[in-house]
């Protein structure tokens, strides 16, 4: 294959075409604009929910760079006592849903939960925490993960080195992480915070926990209260907007921070004394808070319901594992195909097929889903005559892919994009010298640079399909079960108790393979550069 | 490897689909604990299989829709009024004239053009700290309006089709300019922000952060089951109503209608038909703590417990009718 024969735009846009069906269809209905709900609207729910939004992205998006940025370099730059063990267990809160972490919070600390009922006996009464702020605490603790994975996997192969180099030049090891490591990590803090931000923009869960009104929230009212689904997908519209400005700020960062560095690895600088406990001490509490203490409370909810561990629980489990294999194998080789499209040709047309594959993930889930179904259910009744619709309908699992693809595209995209950015252009040139053809600068060069990327790519990707509910409750086949469709069937009405055991499953089966992929990482760069004692 | 599986995957979903039997579908929003022991039930008794699929109700609504002729749906399950009459709005339903169903289910609690049947009542009811409150304090929902509430209740948020149907059926009885008092009056009294669930609201009442709030009956009959020892009362508003009251406590229901393109419609009415005959709606109504629409039919232990109330009378279709306008009521007086 040589270079140029491949349309690298035309690759890019078939893999952003299912994205185009919910886009279309949100554009199409502004055709149909109702003029009286939307004088209500303007005056009695955007002037509430878009600031309210606004607010929350700006709070989160911060919130997860700081926290997740200042994890990752703590991890990948110092060593001090449990680094190693820190480094890997940081990415598992990623596992635990926002609707469960919300429930936790909420069960826990509101005003009639057990942690607050116990502090106000002591006479500490606690401050309201369902509202904005409560969301945003838990949205960060929740989607700091992004942040932390992508960051951690743009230091992994020279973080250490390049600390080294700019202390041998005489920079404090302060100096050294604010002048250097930062900007180096700049892109990969942009593409992990843009994530969680989307995340956030798409949540239903969580602040419906907290009983605020987002953009989301309002999608939601227009279409199941107000029985508008125009009105629905016009609003939607309006979250697009917010959106576009995220790409546009962030390609706008993303240019101001390109940084070429590579080498390899080094020792981590070690930290001693007070500075060595407080890294320790601030890991721990920031485990504690987001993974530890709300799996204990789930431990304890699940123990009066374990009897309900049935065969039926163990197949959903499996479903659930299989799924997101496979959507995590798809999306790998898709977000990998979308990055090589970016490298090869950067121009305006295949970015712009880049963006458009990727905005999925900001659309709340449910009108994703009926904006896949409803065109894909027009264009099955066109063939009805010669292939029947239930097949493809309700065919199984192969339109629930195809779904995931445009919901988790940028979630698989970022950490790949992150990695092979860090691959230097001059690196194909020297391969191309040597004689290899593009498929072999693929496989013998950027893969195993690359292997970092991926896996993140792909136990993102993993965790979000094991958590999804909405696309999986309307494609799924009949009578088929995830534990994600269990954990729907005991919330919806209310039984929280219940449904701790299928969020513990998710939980724990998500966590298993994050574990093993991490680790698997790591091990092969310490083989690559030699330990990082 | 993994592509082998994938493929394995999707094609054995293909083939156990490809063996079709005399069976019905049904989409339902009624989650599958509520409603598999009663299709188990008639599969055992009429060897007529059941498959079923869950969602919430607005995606199953567009699904049916976007399916349209092609679609294998039989029946539509779901919970709420105003849902089943937006099924009927949006033509997935189609209207079942049958005597069995006239004589077994009260006419205000199915529709009048046969669009839908309601299966089981729910009771949007007061519950109050028992400690805090003497019943005598309370009459209805409109006086939980009043100054002398203020700081004193708690309830869900308004984004809940619960709440969205007490408001509609007032504004069709007391209209919009006393039931826009009534809810100001609530949200000025409210003790703490609205809650995400009725569970939420019992626990805030059962913890004494507020006096009374509004819940369904099954949310209480299910936590005083669990904790008995909770100072937690049911009580039954509007049994004398004044002036600018709702005529009795306000019923919601599940309910149940045949979709316009069903496959089995016969099948599909026979097993309706079965759903309002008293062994079933026992069974239905007792898995949830609700109360069966079969007047005929006795109510669970539990649930007979908390006494005989009257019902408000009016037709529930008017939930439907009127819920986008309470939503705006609700919007305009700040019911988050």
């Amino acid at each position: 294959m040589k270079q140029g024969s491949v349309s690298w735009p035309l690759i890019a846009g078939f893999l952003a075409l299912p994205t185009l069906l919910p886009l279309a269809a949100s554009i199409a209905s502004f055709a149909r604009i109702d003029t009286e709900l939307w004088s209500h609207l303007i005056e009695y729910v955007l002037p509430h929910v878009v600031p309210q939004t606004a607010l929350i992205l700006c709070v989160v998006s911060i919130g997860v760079s700081v926290l997740g940025t200042s994890l990752a370099l703590l991890v990948s730059l110092f060593e001090f006592p449990g680094r190693r063990f820190f480094s890997w267990a940081l990415i598992l809160p990623l596992a635990i849903p926002g609707y469960v972490l919300a429930t936790v919070f909420i069960g826990t600390l509101d005003y009639a939960g057990s942690v607050a009922t116990i502090l106000r006996q002591l006479g500490i009464p606690l401050p309201e925490l369902r509202n904005s702020a409560g969301a945003c605490l838990v949205l960060i603790a929740a989607l700091y993960p992004y942040v932390y994975l992508v960051v951690r996997t743009s230091l992994a192969s020279q973080g250490a080195r390049v600390l080294e180099a700019a202390r041998s030049m005489g920079l404090s090891p302060r100096q050294a992480v604010v002048r250097v490591a930062l900007p180096l990590s700049a892109p990969a803090i942009i593409g992990g915070s843009l994530l969680a931000a989307m995340e956030t923009l798409s949540d239903f869960g969580t602040v419906a926990a907290f009983n605020v009104d987002t953009l989301t929230t309002a999608i939601y009212k227009a279409w199941f209260s107000l029985f508008s689904v125009d009105a629905a997908l016009q609003i939607a519209g309006i979250l697009l907007l917010f959106v576009l400005c995220l790409i546009i700020l962030q390609s706008r960062a993303s240019a101001m921070a390109r940084v070429d560095m590579s080498g390899p690895n080094a020792a981590p600088h070690r930290l001693r004394g007070t500075a060595a406990r407080s890294a320790s001490l601030f890991c721990s509490l920031i485990l504690l808070l987001c993974l530890g203490l709300p799996v204990m409370q789930l431990v304890l909810w699940s123990l009066e319901y374990l009897s309900r561990a049935d065969q039926r629980l163990i197949a959903a489990a499996k479903n659930s594992v299989s799924l997101g294999a496979l959507a995590a194998l798809l999306l790998g080789v898709a977000a990998l195909i979308l990055a090589y499209a970016i490298r090869r040709n950067p121009g305006r047309l295949t970015r712009m097929a880049m963006r458009t594959a990727t905005l999925g993930y900001a659309l709340p889930g449910a009108l994703l889903a009926v904006g896949l179904f409803v065109p894909l259910a027009a264009m099955a009744s066109v063939f009805n005559a010669t292939f029947s619709l239930n097949i493809i309908l309700q065919g199984g699992i192969g339109l629930m892919l195809l779904a995931y693809l445009v919901r988790f595209t940028a979630v698989a995209y970022a950490p790949i994009a992150t990695g092979l950015a860090k691959i230097k252009p001059s690196l194909d040139e020297a391969a191309r010298l040597a004689g290899h053809g593009a498929l072999a600068q693929v496989s013998k060069v950027h893969l195993p640079l690359l292997r970092p990327g991926l896996a993140a790519a792909c136990a993102l990707v993993f965790v979000d399909v094991m958590k999804e509910m909405p696309i999986t409750l309307m494609m799924r086949p009949f009578g088929w079960d995830t534990l994600a469709i269990r954990v729907f069937e005991l919330t919806s009405e209310g039984e929280w108790e219940q449904a701790a055991l299928p969020s513990l499953l998710i939980v724990i089966v998500g966590l298993l393979p994050v574990w093993l992929l991490v680790r698997n990482m790591d091990q092969r760069e310490n083989k690559l550069h030699g330990p990082a004692t | 490897m993994r592509c082998l599986f994938a493929i394995l995957l999707v094609f054995g979903s293909f083939l156990s689909l490809a063996a079709q039997a005399t069976e019905l579908t049904v989409y339902s929003a009624r989650i599958e604990d509520l409603i598999k022991p009663v299709f188990d039930r008639y599969t055992a008794e009429t060897g007529t299989k059941i498959r079923f699929i869950t969602d919430k109700e607005g995606p199953l609504l567009q699904r049916l829709r976007a399916e349209g002729e092609s679609s294998p749906a039989d029946i539509l399950i779901t919970v709420d009024a105003g849902n089943l009459w937006q099924a009927a709005q949006l033509k997935v339903l189609q209207p079942v004239q049958s005597k069995v169903l006239e004589k077994n289910i009260p006419a205000h609690l199915r529709d009048a053009e046969n669009y839908w049947f309601g299966l089981s009542i729910r009771a949007r009811t007061i519950v109050y700290h028992s400690a805090r409150i003497k019943p005598s304090e309370l009459s209805s929902y409109e006086a939980l309006a009043s100054k002398s509430w203020k700081n004193r209740i708690c309830l869900r948020t308004s984004k809940k089709v619960y709440n969205q149907s007490l408001v509609a059926m007032m504004l069709a009885e007391l209209g919009g300019v006393r039931t826009e008092e009534v809810v100001k009056g609530w949200v000025a009294n409210l003790a703490a922000a609205p809650f995400a669930s009725d569970n939420e609201v019992l626990e805030a009442i059962a913890s004494g952060r507020c006096d009374v709030g509004l819940v369904n009956s099954y949310y209480y009959g299910r936590m005083v089951r669990s904790n008995p020892d909770l100072p937690l009362k049911l009580y039954w508003p509007n049994q004398s109503p004044k002036k600018g009251e709702i005529g009795g406590v306000h019923v919601n229901v599940s309910g149940v209608g045949v979709t316009t393109h069903s496959p089995n419609r016969e099948e599909a009415v026979r097993f309706i038909e079965w759903l309002s005959s008293s062994k079933a709606q026992q069974l239905f109504a007792a898995l949830n703590l609700e109360f069966p629409v079969n007047p005929e039919v006795e109510p669970d232990p539990l649930t007979a417990h908390w006494g005989s109330f009257k019902q408000d009378q009016i037709n529930l279709s008017e939930a439907g009718k009127r819920q986008a306008e309470a939503v705006r009521l609700m919007d305009r007086a700040r019911y988050r």
